[in-house]
């Protein structure tokens, strides 16, 4: 999906567009698409910086459809592995905006290093997603090309990714691939509770350090398992990238197009060898951590039901309503569309063979090992040996 | 064929050049490989000659080392981290094993990190703690990594240059008490030909028993095969080098025609690869045996203050002593 530049609009088309600091009730929230659907059309950053978009109404349906089939793709994993089919499943419910906003704001020559939740952006670097349910289904550990499609493999260890994200974008810069309107850039995804650890700040650090072109891009979805923000931090997390040196800015998480706005900016100002920065996504997280835990133990309901009315898909449908960019028939098309690939999904997910035995012991080295290969030979002797017995 | 007598120090310096002059992707980085060296100065000069886009002072920080490597991997590049001290490696523990070692694994092969991980490693110099410590269990334990250790000048050279030619991710353990060593080093010798990276050697042929070891301890063993050669005991020396792999080949052969092995090494016994190795033996050559494998080792303890490390570290008596257990069975 092609998209307009941040910072050229064309302004004032439909809604009564305003411009101001900050966003209603939180001038630290950059914010163009209000929870009640309507738009504002630019707005100051703490840095200075205005944000703005300018879509064409297919690319504004475009933002809305990716919405509906993310989440219904995420329903759908929740419900396969309630049933058995998966192992476990972290469900993206609640940050679809934050996911979509971000990964739509990726040109095809940068790099994303996700952690485990990142399905959003996977479904938006044009990843089939079938493939992180195979990592949780327990039949592979992600099963995409990691080069291919620019999305590196998910991270399990917390925080782990920010700094093979770091490198990455260092060697980005060593290439020259920096400092042009087509230059690279990279961008690493990670969650509130990550801040806490060390290998994010160490990131941080190099990334400033050598002026990497990264966009730190944070998901406060507002807790960490059960662990809420306030065990991590004690200030706004974007804060912190003043010191280490480079901007920081907090975004509606919720909102996919104050999100992709402060994306394609940092990811641009790092492509033209402007380094590194920090984005806060605001959002939360409406189910559990995973499927294994039970958020009713640590979440109060008015909690969840303040940010139930800011649901990122609710506002973009009221926004497009409200404008008349889309109707009736146009939801009817997206609804019947998710339930198709949701369907289509499942019915591939259950066909998903196991493995064969063998291939434990395959790609453990580029080069092979003669011990391993030893024991992949004793193991196939093995099981050779139950042929034609009652096992 | 050129011939040099270079420290091991100075071999895994002009090994560092070659692999820099030969390969533009490969970079070094580490706390203090710049201007400075490196703290033993193995890096010596490299930055003044490849620049510091080859040669990158990081900062201090070690998973930041291993990590952005990583990083620097995926995109293409060789990346040879210098660990400064071997007690240092353990913030970038989670960032080697859980990450160096199994992206490949995860990956299905389509993720190669052809990392190098350069630790100075062993006791004897009398530095103060976590200075002097045998990591080398901890990273043998874990697939996807190979380990391996330098005991020569020569060896230093070729092997510094094929672990950095290697798709594999390498923890490449050099023996900080034999950085001063010389020996004779065959500059323009082609790499892999005589030893491939992967190889166990045969340091000193013998016929009436077989010690094994790795790193600091060969020239140690040597020692002590010289000393029980004056009493009329000739030992057969086996230099490990790859420590995961192991090699066992070459020490099969040795053991079934001696009867008799002696694993030394500097790191704790408990669990440590003189257990592995003795393991393997008594399954693969039990009936050649004439006593058990024996382990000459550092002591189960923390590596100690340095004026007892003399008592802690295995030495020509401790070895000999051993030697004579085996023959006493």
């Amino acid at each position: 999906m092609a998209k307009g530049d941040p910072g050229v609009t064309r302004g004032g088309r439909r809604a009564a567009p305003r411009s101001r600091k900050g966003a209603t009730g939180d001038p630290e929230l950059v914010q163009l698409l209000t929870p009640e659907g309507e738009r504002i059309d630019s707005v100051t950053g703490p840095d200075g910086t205005e944000y703005r978009v300018d879509f064409t109404d297919e690319e504004y349906r475009g933002l809305y459809r990716d919405l509906v089939l993310v989440r219904k793709l995420d329903a759908e994993a929740t419900a396969l592995q309630r049933q058995g089919e998966l192992g476990i499943w972290a469900s993206l419910l609640g940050q679809e905006a934050a996911q979509v906003g971000s990964g739509r704001a990726l040109r095809t020559q940068d790099m994303a290093f996700p952690t485990y939740r990142e399905h959003g952006v996977l479904y938006c670097r044009g990843i089939d997603p079938i493939m992180p349910l195979g990592l949780f289904r327990g039949v592979d550990q992600g099963g995409w090309d990691p080069n291919e499609f620019k999305f590196n493999m998910y991270t399990i260890v917390i925080g782990a990714q920010t700094l093979h994200a770091t490198g990455y974008a260092m060697g980005v810069a060593m290439d020259g691939k920096t400092g042009t309107d087509d230059g690279e850039a990279v961008i690493a995804y990670f969650g509130d509770g990550a801040t806490s650890q060390g290998d994010v700040n160490e990131s941080f650090v190099w990334a400033g350090v050598f002026n990497a072109p990264l966009v730190f891009f944070c998901q406060n979805n507002q807790y960490a398992i059960s662990e809420p923000l306030e065990r991590q931090t004690r200030i706004p997390l974007y804060q912190r990238a003043a010191g280490f040196g480079f901007p920081g800015v907090r975004v509606d998480g919720n909102d996919v197009l104050a999100t992709y706005a402060v994306t394609r900016q940092a990811l641009d100002n790092a492509r033209h060898g402007q380094g590194p920065s920090l984005i806060e996504a605001y959002t939360y997280r409406m189910g559990a951590h995973t499927t294994s835990d039970d958020p009713t133990r640590y979440r109060i309901a008015s909690e969840v039901e303040a940010w139930q009315a800011k649901d990122p898909i609710a506002r973009m449908k009221a926004f497009l309503e409200k404008q008349q960019i889309a109707d009736a028939d146009f939801f009817a098309d997206v609804d019947e569309q998710a339930k198709r690939e949701s369907v289509h999904l499942r019915e591939r997910v259950l066909a998903m063979p196991n493995p064969e035995p063998t291939t434990l012991f395959d790609h453990v080295y580029p080069n092979g090992s003669p011990l391993l290969d030893e024991q992949r030979e004793q193991f196939s002797k093995y099981l050779e040996s139950f042929e034609g017995s009652a096992h | 064929m050129a011939t040099e007598t270079l420290t091991l120090g100075k071999a895994l310096n002009v090994g560092l050049r070659k692999a820099l002059e030969n390969d533009p992707k490969v970079v070094i980085m580490g706390e203090d490989v710049g201007k400075l060296g490196g703290v033993f100065r193995i890096t010596d000069g490299l930055q003044k000659d490849f620049g510091d886009q080859r040669v990158i002072d990081t900062p201090l920080a070690e998973s930041g080392i291993i990590g952005t490597a990583i990083g620097l991997a995926i995109r293409g590049y060789r990346p040879v981290c210098e660990i400064q001290f071997d007690g240092f490696v353990y913030p970038a523990y989670d960032q080697i094993v859980s990450q160096v070692a199994k992206m490949h694994y995860r990956s299905r092969g389509k993720l190669r990190i052809p990392m190098v991980i350069r630790i100075p490693f062993g006791g004897g110099i009398g530095a103060v703690e976590h200075h002097s410590e045998s990591p080398e269990a901890y990273f043998a334990h874990t697939a996807g990594l190979k380990v391996v250790s330098c005991s020569n000048p020569q060896d230093a050279y070729a092997m510094i240059q094929q672990a950095i030619a290697s798709d594999d991710p390498i923890v490449f353990l050099e023996p900080k008490r034999r950085y001063w060593e010389k020996g004779p080093v065959e500059v323009d010798a082609p790499l892999g030909d005589a030893y491939p990276l992967h190889a166990a050697r045969v340091a000193r042929p013998g016929t009436d028993a077989t010690l094994l070891a790795y790193g600091p301890m060969v020239r140690t063993c040597l020692d002590a095969a010289t000393a029980a050669a004056e009493d009329g005991r000739e030992l057969e020396v086996i230099d490990l080098r790859t420590l995961s792999p192991l090699d066992l080949g070459v020490v099969y052969e040795s053991v079934r025609r001696t009867g008799r092995a002696v694993v030394v090494h500097e790191a704790p016994s408990n669990v440590g690869l003189g257990a592995e190795i003795a393991a393997r033996i008594t399954e693969e050559c039990f009936y050649s045996l004439e006593s058990p494998v024996l382990r000459v080792t550092g002591y189960d303890t923390p590596y100690p203050a340095a004026r007892v490390e003399e008592e802690y570290l295995p030495d020509l008596d401790r070895v000999l002593d051993a030697v004579d257990r085996t023959f006493g069975w």
